[in-house]
C-alpha cells in the first residue's frame, strides 16, 4: 500500500492474519450444507415456469405416493396455517407458497419432504400444477402503462402496478438554480438488474423439536435476531423457543439478510414430520428468485454556471421492485439512501422523485454491497459529471476538483439534508490523480487515439474516475429501523478469570473477518492479545440483540459497540484495581501496554513500579477481595451502541482500460484506488474488502446483469448466463488510503465493506465511455455493448437482446 | 443443491466393451468422458440418460503422436495434454491458440477432446479448429473403424455422425508441411463461451500466394462450423490484407448467427468478419513461403 496513513496506529490495530482463515483455508469451514443431524429429511421447491399465471390446482397426491417422500407442502397447507404469505421489510406482503397466482418465474409453488435430496427433486416432477398464462409486465416501463396487466391483484382495490411515489430535497429552490443555469445537461441512465451471487446459496436446517417446542433453525443468516423476529411473526412460534444459529457463511452482499420461501417451508416441514428438514437451494435458485440488486431507470439533469461550477441536480426514477416490495431497508426510506445523490460536490439544490412499481420479476433491489442504493446514487452523479464535462468540453478530473466539498466544510448538510461526518475529498482526488499519472496517462491516450485513425486499429485508451461519498452505519434509532426494530447493536464482554476474554456480538461474518477485526478492537481497549478474545456471533441464544451485517453496519454500529464495552469493562477493572492497590479509582492511570497476555495495567499516579496487570484484576475480581458498595465484582459488561449519525467513508478512483475497437473488448488495465475509511483496525482486512468490492465493480460495469425476454423469462439463471468476473479481468489493484477519522465514532472508524462496490462501476464505465469518445451507454458494457455504442446504436441492457 | 435423475453406470474395461454397451442399452446409454458438458445437463435434468458408460479407464483412447504424416489425438486427450503438448503446438499453433482460451484450467484438466467434439456446441472452439484443420475423426462401431471428415462431422446443434452404438476414437489432422494456423475469439469473460471465434490454417506458396486454406467458425451459426466462401475466395490469391478483407466479408455475409445475450446478430456477424480477418492474417504471419521439409 503507499500513501499517506496516519492516525490508524494504536494497540491492538494493524495488519494481523485474520484468526478465522486458520479453519477457511484447511476446508475446516462449517456451512449450512456441512450440517447433517440425525433423522434429517431434505427438502425440495417447486418453481414456476411462468412469468405470470393463475394457478388453477396443484394436484399433489402423485408426489406424495413416492416411497420416500414425507410431505408435500403446498399454498393450502400453509394457508391453513395463515402462513401463506409473510411480511416483507418495506410495507408488503410476500406469497410464501403461491395460492392465487404466480408472479415470476422461479417463484416458489411447492415444496417436497423426502429421505434424501435426489428422491425430493425427482418428487417435484409428480407434482400436477394447472396453470392459466397471464400476459406478464417484464418491462418496468410499459408497467404503468393503461392496460398493463395488475401484477397485485391479491390486494384489494388494486388497479395498477404502482408501489410508491418518493421525494426528497427542494423542487423550487432546484428549479430556480436550473432557470438560471448557463449548462444543463441531462442523460437516462439504467442501473441494470444485478444479483449478490454468493459462492454459498442461501440455505437452512430447520429442527422443530415437538417435546419441547423449540425450534432451532442453521441458516445462512446476515441478521440472525432479526429473523428470530420474523419466524415468531410468521409462524407464530414464541419468541423465546426459537434460536437461530449461523454458521460459517459463504459470503452474503445482502442476499441472506431476507426471508425466504424455501427457509419458512423447511420450518413447517420440520413441523410435520417431526425431524429436521434441510433445505439448500441450487445456483440457479438463487439467481431466480432470491433478492436481485439495482434496477433503477434513471433521468439525471445537472446543472452548471458558465465557470463549471454545479449548481444543482435533478433527478427522476423508475425503480423495478419486482412482484412483492420486499427491499431490505430500513422502513422509512422506500428508496434506500439514494437522497445522498449530490455525492461528493458542493451542489446547491436538489431534488429526486424515485416511482416504484411492481413487475413480474423476483423481489428485492436492495442487495449486492450497495448501502441501501448509495451505489445508484454515486453511479449516477458520477455519470452527470463525466457528461457534463464532456458536454462542456472540460477535463473531468478538473471538473471534480472544482466541485468538491472542502475539508473545512464538515461537518455538512447536504442540499437532501444528509449531514455528512467528515472528509477530505480534494486529497483522495490529488493523491489517485498522482498515482496513476494522469498526465501521462492521458498523452498516451491522445497518441493511441492518433494512432487509431491513421490505422483504425486499435487499442484505444482510456481515463475514468469517480470520487465517491458513501453513507453507512445504519443507524440513528429515531430515524432507521427495519420492522418496527431500531438499528442499534448490542455487545457483550466478558474477562475471563485467567485473563483471556469473549465477545458477543448482534452482528454475524460473511467472510468480512470478524473475529479478527472484534478482537483487535478489545486488545485495543484492553490490551489483551487479539488470539486472547474468543468473539461469539450467529447463535441468537448466545448473544446480544442487534440487527446484523449489512450495509457496512458492524464496524460502525456494533464496532463502537465492542469498544463501548470494552472501555465499561477497563473502568470496572479500575475500580477493582483500586481496591487492589488500596488507592482511589481516579489516582489510577491506564497503561494499554503491549498486547501481552497480562493485558493493560493500572500504576498508581506518581508511584512507580506499583501496578496491577488486566490478568491480575480479572482473577481478584473473581477471588475473595472485599470489594466496595457499587462494585459488583468480575469483569463483564454490555452495552447497546445507537449511532448518533451514518458514516461517511469516501474515495477517489481511477481505472485506465484499452478497448479494442474492431471487437468491443476491453481491457482493464489499471486500477487506482484511494479509500479513507477513517481509522482501520486491520488495513489488510480493509484492503480485502476493497479488493473484492473493486472485482464487483468491473463485474457491474463489464459483464454481471439479470435480463428478462418479452415473456419474462429469467435469462441470467447459472454462472454460464450470470456472469462473475475472474482474476483475468482484474488488474493488479493499486490502493491507498488516507485517514479522516469520524468525529463521532468512537474509535474514528467507518465502515468500508461496500465502498469498492459504490465507487468503482461509474470508474470503469467512465472509462470505457472516455475511450471510445461516447457520451453514455449503460452497463454491462460487454463486447456487444461496447461495439454497438461505438456504431451508435447502444443496447438497452434491461430486456432480451434481439 | 442440483442433482440428477435416476442412472445406471458402468466402467468400460476396453473400447469393445462400450461398443458392447451401448449396442446393448441403445440410445438411452451415453458415454462419459470429463463429464463437463454431460454431468451439468444432467444436474439440470435436460439429459436423463439410463446408463452412463465411463470411459475413463481407457488409456489407449488417450495420447498425441505423429504417424504416418497425420498428427493423431485421441479422444480421451485432456484439454490440458492438448494444451502442454510440444508436438501439437510446433505442428498447429492454432490447437494452443484455442486451448488457452477454452474454459478454464479446471475444466481443461478434465473435459476432453472426444467429449468436446461430440458435444456439438454450436460455441464449442475445437469444432472450428477442427474443421479448418480438415481433420478426420475415426469412429468404432460393432463393424469396426470408420472415418468421417469433420466437416462432416456436424449434423446440428447437438448432433454428430457418430451413431448410437459408437464411439469416437481419435482425430487424425493430416500436417501440412509450411503452413500457418492461428485462432482468435472473443469472449465476455475469461473462461465464457464464444461470443464468436474464427480458426484459420494457411498454406502459401513462394509467392505468397494461398494454396490451400481452411477457415473454421464457431457460435456464429455455421452448422458445419466452415466458412466455405470465405476459402473460395482466398484460394489462389495473394496473403494480403485485401484479401483477408474479401474473406471477412464473405465469412461475415454466409454465417447465421442467432442474437443472444452474448450479443446481436449484426455485431456476431461482424465479428464473423472481423476475427476471419485476424485469424488469416495471424495464420499468415506464421507459414512459410513455399512450405519447408517436416
Ligand atoms: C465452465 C465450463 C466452461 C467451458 N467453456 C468452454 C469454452 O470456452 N469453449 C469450449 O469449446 N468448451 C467449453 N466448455 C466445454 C468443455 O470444453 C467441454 O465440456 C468438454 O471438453 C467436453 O468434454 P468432456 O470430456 O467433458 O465431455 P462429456 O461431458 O463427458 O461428454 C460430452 C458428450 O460427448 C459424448 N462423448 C464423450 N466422449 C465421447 C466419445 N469418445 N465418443 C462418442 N461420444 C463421446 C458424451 O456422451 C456426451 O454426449 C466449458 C465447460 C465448462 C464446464
Amino acid at each position: 500500500m503507499t500513501g499517506t496513513v496516519e492516525g490508524c496506529a494504536g494497540p491492538g490495530f494493524g495488519s494481523v492474519p485474520r484468526k478465522e482463515d486458520g479453519r477457511f483455508v484447511r476446508g475446516r469451514g462449517r456451512f449450512v450444507d456441512d450440517i447433517a443431524l440425525p433423522g434429517m429429511l431434505h427438502g425440495a421447491v417447486l418453481r414456476s415456469p411462468y412469468a405470470h399465471a393463475r394457478i388453477r390446482s396443484v394436484d399433489a397426491t402423485a408426489a406424495e405416493s413416492h416411497p420416500k417422500v414425507r410431505a408435500v407442502i403446498t399454498g393450502e397447507t400453509l394457508a391453513a396455517r395463515g402462513m401463506a404469505w409473510m411480511p416483507t421489510f418495506s410495507h408488503d406482503v410476500a406469497a410464501v407458497l403461491a395460492t392465487d397466482k404466480v408472479r415470476y418465474q422461479g417463484q416458489e409453488v411447492a415444496f417436497v419432504v423426502a429421505d434424501d435430496r435426489y428422491a425430493a427433486r425427482d418428487a417435484l416432477a409428480l407434482i400436477d400444477v394447472d396453470y392459466e398464462p397471464l400476459p406478464p409486465v417484464a418491462d418496468a416501463r410499459r408497467s404503468l402503462d393503461e392496460g398493463a396487466p395488475v401484477i397485485r391483484d391479491d390486494i384489494a382495490d388494486r388497479t395498477d402496478n404502482h408501489v410508491f411515489d418518493w421525494e426528497t430535497g427542494d423542487a423550487g429552490a432546484t428549479e430556480a438554480l436550473f432557470a438560471r443555469a448557463a449548462h444543463v445537461s441531462e442523460c437516462d441512465l439504467v442501473y441494470p438488474r444485478v444479483h449478490p451471487a454468493p459462492l454459498e446459496t442461501c440455505g437452512t436446517v430447520a429442527d422443530f423439536d415437538r417435546i419441547s417446542g423449540k425450534l432451532t433453525v442453521h441458516t445462512t443468516a446476515q441478521a440472525p435476531h432479526a429473523h428470530r423476529m420474523l419466524y415468531a411473526r410468521i409462524a407464530g412460534i414464541p419468541e423465546h423457543h426459537i434460536r437461530i444459529i449461523a454458521p460459517d457463511i459463504g459470503g452474503g452482499f445482502g442476499n441472506k439478510v431476507g426471508m425466504y420461501p424455501g427457509y419458512l417451508c423447511a420450518v413447517v416441514g420440520s413441523i410435520l414430520t417431526g425431524a429436521p428438514v434441510k433445505w439448500v437451494e441450487d445456483r440457479s435458485e438463487n439467481l431466480m428468485s432470491t433478492s436481485f440488486a439495482r434496477d433503477f431507470h434513471m433521468h439525471g439533469e445537472i446543472a452548471a454556471d458558465a465557470d463549471g461550477h454545479i449548481l444543482a441536480l435533478r433527478v427522476s426514477v423508475l425503480a423495478d421492485h419486482g412482484a412483492f416490495n420486499a427491499t431490505a431497508q430500513p422502513s422509512k426510506f422506500p428508496a434506500g439512501f439514494f437522497g445522498v445523490f449530490t455525492g461528493s460536490y458542493d451542489i446547491a439544490a436538489a431534488h429526486c422523485r424515485v416511482t416504484g412499481v411492481y413487475t413480474n420479476k423476483a423481489p428485492g433491489g436492495v442487495a449486492y454491497a450497495c448501502s441501501f442504493r448509495v451505489t445508484e446514487a454515486v453511479y449516477l452523479v458520477e455519470r452527470l459529471v463525466d457528461v457534463l464535462a464532456r458536454d462542456t468540453g472540460r477535463d473531468p478530473a478538473e471538473l471534480r476538483m472544482a466541485n468538491l466539498l472542502t475539508p473545512d466544510r464538515f461537518p455538512f448538510r447536504s442540499a437532501t439534508g444528509w449531514e455528512y461526518d467528515s472528509g477530505d475529498y480534494p486529497r483522495a482526488l490529488r493523491t489517485a490523480l498522482d498515482m496513476v499519472g494522469y498526465e501521462e496517462v492521458r498523452a498516451e491516450q491522445k497518441q493511441r487515439r492518433v494512432a487509431f485513425e491513421r490505422t483504425g486499429h486499435g487499442p484505444l485508451t482510456g481515463v475514468g474516475m469517480s470520487v465517491f461519498t458513501e453513507a453507512v452505519g445504519a443507524g440513528p434509532r429515531r430515524l432507521m429501523d427495519i420492522m418496527g426494530l431500531g438499528m442499534a447493536d448490542g455487545a457483550e464482554l466478558r474477562v475471563h478469570p485467567t485473563g483471556p476474554a469473549v465477545l458477543r456480538l448482534s452482528c454475524m461474518s460473511q467472510g468480512q473477518g470478524h473475529e479478527t477485526t472484534f478482537a483487535q478492537i478489545v486488545s485495543h481497549e484492553l490490551g489483551l492479545p487479539v488470539d486472547a478474545v474468543e468473539v461469539v456471533q450467529g447463535d441468537t441464544d448466545n448473544t446480544p440483540f442487534g440487527l446484523g451485517t449489512y450495509g457496512s453496519r458492524s464496524t460502525p454500529v456494533s464496532g463502537a459497540a465492542a469498544s463501548v464495552a470494552a472501555g465499561k469493562v477497563r473502568e470496572q477493572a479500575r475500580q477493582v484495581a483500586a481496591v487492589m492497590l488500596e488507592v482511589a479509582a481516579d489516582d489510577l492511570r491506564w497503561d494499554v501496554g503491549t498486547g501481552g497476555p497480562e493485558g493493560g495495567s493500572f500504576s498508581v499516579k506518581g508511584v512507580p513500579g506499583v501496578s496491577v496487570t488486566l490478568r491480575e484484576i480479572a482473577m481478584a475480581a473473581h477471588g475473595g477481595l472485599d470489594l466496595p458498595d457499587g462494585v459488583e465484582g468480575q469483569l463483564a459488561a454490555s452495552t447497546v451502541y445507537n449511532p448518533p449519525n451514518l458514516t461517511f467513508p469516501f474515495g477517489a478512483y481511477v481505472c485506465v482500460v484499452d478497448v479494442d475497437p474492431g471487437t468491443g473488448e476491453v481491457d482493464v488495465r489499471r486500477f487506482v484506488a484511494v479509500d479513507d475509511c477513517g481509522v482501520r483496525i486491520n488495513p489488510m482486512i480493509v484492503e480485502g474488502q476493497i479488493h473484492g468490492g473493486l472485482a464487483d465493480g468491473i463485474g457491474m460495469a463489464l459483464m454481471e446483469l439479470v435480463a428478462f425476454d418479452d415473456d419474462g423469462n429469467h435469462l441470467s439463471a447459472s454462472f454460464m448466463d450470470y456472469l462473475l468476473p475472474t482474476a483475468m479481468e482484474c488488474p493488479p489493484w493499486e490502493l491507498a488510503a488516507t485517514v479522516t477519522p469520524s468525529p463521532h465514532h468512537p474509535l474514528g472508524a467507518k465502515g468500508v465493506g461496500e465502498s469498492a462496490t459504490v465507487g468503482s462501476p461509474p470508474a470503469v464505465v467512465n472509462a470505457v465511455l472516455d475511450a471510445i469518445g461516447v457520451r453514455h451507454a449503460d452497463m454491462p458494457l460487454t463486447p456487444a455493448h461496447v461495439w454497438r455504442a461505438l456504431q451508435g446504436r447502444p443496447i438497452r441492457p434491461d430486456i432480451a437482446i434481439r | 443443491m442440483q442433482v440428477p435423475a435416476f442412472f445406471e453406470y458402468q466402467r468400460a474395461t476396453s473400447v469393445e466393451h462400450v461398443v458392447t454397451l451401448l449396442e446393448r442399452f441403445g440410445p438411452e446409454a451415453r458415454i462419459v468422458a470429463g463429464g463437463h458438458s454431460l454431468i451439468p445437463m444432467m444436474k439440470l435434468r435436460l439429459a436423463q440418460p439410463e446408463l452412463l458408460v465411463d470411459v475413463n479407464d481407457l488409456h489407449e483412447l488417450s495420447g498425441i503422436s505423429v504417424s504416418e504424416g497425420e498428427l493423431r489425438i485421441g479422444a480421451l486427450t485432456r484439454h490440458a495434454e492438448l494444451l502442454a503438448s510440444p508436438v501439437a503446438g510446433e505442428h498447429f499453433p492454432i490447437l494452443h491458440d484455442a486451448e488457452r482460451v477454452i474454459a478454464d484450467p479446471v475444466v481443461r484438466n478434465r473435459g476432453t477432446i472426444g467429449g468436446s467434439v461430440c458435444q456439438a456446441d454450436p460455441s464449442e472452439d475445437l469444432s472450428g479448429v477442427f474443421t479448418s484443420l480438415r481433420a478426420v475423426a475415426v469412429v468404432r462401431g460393432t463393424g469396426g473403424d470408420r472415418t468421417v471428415p469433420m466437416r462432416e462431422f456436424f449434423h446440428g446443434p447437438y448432433e454428430t455422425a457418430v451413431r448410437p452404438a459408437e464411439i469416437l476414437v481419435e482425430l487424425r489432422v493430416p500436417l501440412r508441411p509450411g503452413a500457418g494456423s492461428a485462432y482468435v475469439k472473443v469472449d465476455r469473460r475469461a473462461g465464457d463461451w464464444a461470443v464468436a471465434a474464427a480458426g484459420a490454417v494457411v498454406s502459401l506458396d513462394a509467392d505468397g500466394v494461398v494454396t490451400e486454406v481452411g477457415i473454421g467458425l464457431t457460435a456464429v451459426g455455421d452448422a458445419d462450423f466452415t466458412a466455405v466462401e470465405a476459402e473460395d475466395l482466398l484460394r489462389g490469391r495473394v496473403a494480403d490484407d485485401d484479401a483477408f478483407a474479401a474473406a471477412g466479408a464473405a465469412a461475415a455475409e454466409h454465417c447465421r448467427p442467432t442474437a443472444d445475450q452474448r450479443g446481436p446478430v449484426d455485431y456476431k456477424r461482424h465479428l464473423a468478419g472481423e476475427l476471419t480477418v485476424r485469424a488469416l492474417r495471424a495464420a499468415t504471419a506464421r507459414a512459410h513461403r513455399g512450405g519447408f521439409p517436416e
